[in-house]
């Protein structure tokens, strides 16, 4: 239990709350510790989960890059030998399974997390302890795929995994088999965290913050969570349907048995496409966030954003057979999905208008993380181009399958995903630890991504034109061609610039390092912004807001700090965000209800993998992980989500007692 | 999801207030039920895609023993309805009602799976395994998984009747009755559905 009784005051730097340790509940006494390993192992701190899914995420896109260069350094010159066949095909595979599913996801995951009560101005999510749950599920899943490099090679049917090549006569090691269970145990956390992030938002706004007043990032990643809640179960029940054929011999993708080749791929779109919302929007409200901040004037049509998102969200289910043009459809499908893809072009397109309109005008702040963000604009602007092209079902003929889709792709994730990213590491990171990255590092850091990433990836719109195949392991000096759009060139172009981009990553990683070295602490309000994140200590305290905050406007602080002169309509300051905050603690709510720690998640999270063993292995060992998971869930359920009340003082008459809402 | 909700009541925080007013764990149950309609969705698709397509062994029409299924289907749906007078008790906080009316929910349930191993077994006899054909994997699959559900609501009926029995504060667990209650009447739509599609309309 963790009762703040007086809120900690100290100069911005969160102290640890005393804890009171309660009697075993559920079989174990609660965990209390506040410090240590163990205060990491089992807390359930949004905050702390948040940081967690951050390193978790920036070690697998470390991973993901290494696998990324080894597959162009096998391409650089004709006839590679860097990697065998059958290697490469584990490669590509596993770097696309690795950026997708256990960096972007995770690392938009670890920003949810942290910002989003923040930014509604709760003191945690609504499930804190099914947050920690899809922490240690993600993780659990993500080292499970990879534990079978060590277990006789990778998975290798490509990140889309088609059948029925996937079946175990193309594909008998085991690597199918973890990839295919391992994104199960990480479509859990999926669920969870979308389940929990929904919930989250919809009903633990401060007082007064109605869906209109919310901060983009937020609505965004509602939209996402949505998503997510009815994407995963699709690729679940594809991934149950090939786990099935794999492991217990049944025939779903048996062409021999009349199967349709075309259900999986079916089944995999109506993920995927959402899938690919589920990469950028994330994205998209983090630099809906910074280009305002940087631009010192509100986002430019906030009910379009929002509303354009949401349309996103909905049109993003009717497009998905686009991935398929070239899979004989009929004319009637292709003409369907190929005028649904120029469409969802549009709210695509209103929202790059309402950023733009956001710089227009405005008093331009060229930080780091502005930088990133209008890196975004111009790189996503290009990507978007190339999908309409690829819309266009007679010029996908030619382009699928080939470098112009790999080109058209990593310019979306890339330029697009992870380069909002990037701006929200350089926008939050003070917010986060109190200390701001090096700016002038940062922009080196930028101008090297940007160079590297158009390096590597601009040729591929020539390569894939002139007919390189993607997922091919070597071409040849006979086939390269000749004069300007020879493939020897351009693909030695892409490979030199995957090690600028390398490069550029380090330099975000010696940011890291030396800024956790320096002592000098950030401002309160570096970056003088509009969202409340901002109205609270940085980092901020384990209950995060003295005072929850009642909330008037759209972006609350700024209105907090400005006020508009009635006659010249300029704003001028009435507050600094230091005097806000003292303000705050002065007036702090007196006994604040935080959620308890807790050893279930994570042990239950463990118990999964286990059973996935087991259905690969031995089946004994699944029951036995499937017994595990029960009595996981038996601790789970029978121990309270917060300590009984007789563990804290109830509050003297007259005293104020505000309480998270109901906890679980 | 039952342990999720089980501590809500614990601590009594139906008092607490929410922006929407419903209470997080009533709006949780709604999504996780509203993300299995496409759980099941998937299954649906996948079977009546493949229930015709039998290279070997029996076809739908001649392994499908209709009475006994509407049986059934039939003790799947009372049990919805005391499933009904389960929340009902519970909200009058009348605890005995609630835990009689819950094992007897239990109960039918139970039936209802057993009907459906013995389904199973009868199937696998005249020669339906889940390897035979594409009709064999998907209905197995389908069937199973909402099987495996039913279960899953026995196990959290059961445990709910035990934790009921072990407190002290009557009535206290009657939004995680009320919770529970609707997954178990999910289950029992999803079960119509099947039963509609899978069983009643001819391949
Ligand atoms: C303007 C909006 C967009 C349009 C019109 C569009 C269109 C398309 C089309 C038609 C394809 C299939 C090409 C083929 O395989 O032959 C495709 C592939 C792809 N798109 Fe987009 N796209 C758009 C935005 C995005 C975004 C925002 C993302 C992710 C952030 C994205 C990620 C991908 C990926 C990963 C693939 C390749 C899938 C694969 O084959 O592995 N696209 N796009
Ligand atoms: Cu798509």
């Amino acid at each position: 239990m963790a009762i703040i009784e007086q809120p900690v005051t100290t100069g911005g730097i969160a102290l640890a709350a005393p804890v009171t340790p309660t009697k075993a509940q559920g079989g174990f006494r609660r965990p209390v510790s506040t410090t240590g390993w163990k205060s990491w192992l089992f807390t359930v701190d949004h905050k702390k989960l948040g940081i967690m899914y951050g390193v978790m995420a920036m070690f697998f896109f470390l991973l993901g890059g290494i696998e990324a260069v080894m597959i162009r350094m096998q391409l650089a010159a004709p006839n590679g030998k860097v990697l065998s066949a059958s290697v490469y095909n584990q490669m590509f595979t596993m770097h696309a399974t690795t950026m997708v599913f256990l960096f972007v996801m995770p690392m938009a995951a670890a920003f949810a997390n942290y910002f989003v009560p923040l930014q509604i101005g709760a003191r945690d999510v609504a499930f804190p302890r099914m947050n920690a749950f899809g922490f240690w599920c993600i993780l659990g899943g993500g080292i499970f795929i990879n534990l079978s490099w060590f277990l006789g090679g990778a998975a290798d049917g490509g990140w889309f995994m088609y059948a029925p090549n996937s079946g175990p006569i193309f594909s008998p090691s085991h690597g199918i088999d973890f990839w295919t269970l391992g994104l199960q145990i990480a479509g859990i956390a999926s669920l969870t965290g979308a389940i929990n992030l929904i919930v989250t938002v919809l009903n633990m706004r401060a007082p007064g913050m109605s869906l209109m007043k919310m901060p983009v990032f937020t609505w965004l990643t509602l939209v996402v969570q949505f998503l997510l809640l009815f994407a995963v179960p699709v690729i679940t029940v594809a991934l149950f349907l090939l786990s099935f054929q794999r492991n217990f011999g049944a025939t779903f993708f048996d062409v021999s048995a009349g199967a349709d080749p075309l259900l999986w791929q079916h089944l995999f779109w109506i993920f995927g496409h959402p899938e690919v919302y589920i990469l950028i929007l994330p994205s998209f409200g983090i630099i809906s966030e910074v280009l305002p901040v940087f631009a010192k004037k509100p986002l430019f049509g906030y009910p379009f954003v929002v509303f354009s998102g949401a349309a996103i969200g909905f049109v993003g289910w009717g497009v998905w057979a686009h991935h398929m043009f070239a899979s004989g459809l009929g004319p009637v499908s292709v003409a369907v999905f190929s005028i649904s893809t120029m469409a969802i072009a549009i709210p695509t397109g209103v929202k790059i208008v309402n950023w733009t309109l956001t710089l227009w005008g405005g008093k331009l702040r060229f930080t780091a993380a502005m930088h990133f963000a209008i890196g975004l604009i111009v790189l996503f602007t290009i990507g978007g181009l190339s999908g309409v092209t690829h819309s266009v079902a007679p010029s996908d003929t030619q382009q699928t399958d080939t470098y112009y889709i790999v080109a058209h792709f990593h310019y979306v994730l890339f330029g697009g995903a992870v380069f909002g990213l990037f701006s929200g590491f350089y926008y939050w990171w003070p917010k986060m630890f109190g200390k701001t990255l090096n700016e002038k590092l940062g922009k080196v850091n930028f101008w090297f991504m940007v160079i590297g990433m158009n390096m590597t990836f601009g040729p591929m719109h020539i390569l894939g034109l002139q007919g390189q195949p993607r997922r091919m392991y070597q071409w040849t000096e006979a086939r390269a061609g000749e004069g300007f759009f020879n493939l020897a060139f351009w693909n030695r172009i892409a490979s030199i610039g995957s090690l600028v981009l390398s490069f550029g990553i380090l330099l975000f990683l010696i940011n890291v390092v030396k800024t956790s070295r320096s002592k000098e602490r950030a401002p309160l309000d570096p970056w003088d912004a509009r969202t409340l994140e901002w109205m609270t200590s940085s980092p901020p305290k384990e209950h995060n807001f003295d005072v929850i905050p009642t909330v008037h406007h759209l972006d609350e602080f700024f209105h907090r700090k400005y006020e508009q002169d009635p006659v010249t309509h300029e704003y001028k300051q009435i507050a600094t965000a230091e005097e806000i905050l003292a303000d705050q603690e002065a007036h702090a709510d007196k006994h604040i209800h935080m959620p308890s720690p807790s050893y279930w998640p994570i042990v239950l999270a463990a118990s999964l993998p286990v059973i996935m063993i087991g259905v690969i292995y031995s089946i004994p060992v699944a029951i036995l992980g499937g017994i595990f998971t029960v009595l996981a869930m038996f601790g789970w359920a029978l121990e309270p989500s917060t300590a009984p009340e007789s563990d804290f003082d109830p509050p003297a008459s007259g005293e104020s007692t505000k309480e998270l809402a109901p906890l679980v | 999801m039952s342990d999720v909700a089980v501590h809500e009541a614990d601590h009594g925080t139906h008092g607490h207030i929410t922006s929407t007013g419903l209470s997080n764990n009533k709006v949780a149950m709604w999504l996780f039920l509203g993300s299995e309609c496409l759980l099941f969705g998937g299954l649906i698709s996948t079977y009546m895609l493949y229930r015709g397509r039998v290279s070997i062994g029996p076809r739908p029409g001649h392994v499908f023993d209709i009475p006994f299924t509407s049986v059934s289907s039939f003790v799947l749906l009372m049990s919805s309805l005391t499933m009904v007078l389960a929340v009902s008790a519970a909200q009058k906080r009348d605890d005995r009602g609630t835990t009689l009316w819950l094992t007897v929910t239990a109960l039918l349930g139970a039936t209802f799976v057993g009907g459906q191993v013995y389904e199973f077994t009868a199937m696998y006899n005249e020669g339906l395994g889940f390897t035979t054909s594409l009709f064999g994997s998907s209905f197995f699959t389908l069937t199973g998984f909402h099987g495996v559900h039913v279960t899953v609501g026995i196990i959290m009926l059961m445990s709910l009747v035990g934790i009921i029995k072990r407190s002290d504060i009557p009535g206290d667990k009657a939004e995680v009755v009320e919770l529970i209650g609707l997954y178990w009447h999910f289950v029992d739509v999803i079960w119509i559905i099947i039963f509609t599609l899978v069983y009643l309309i001819p391949a």
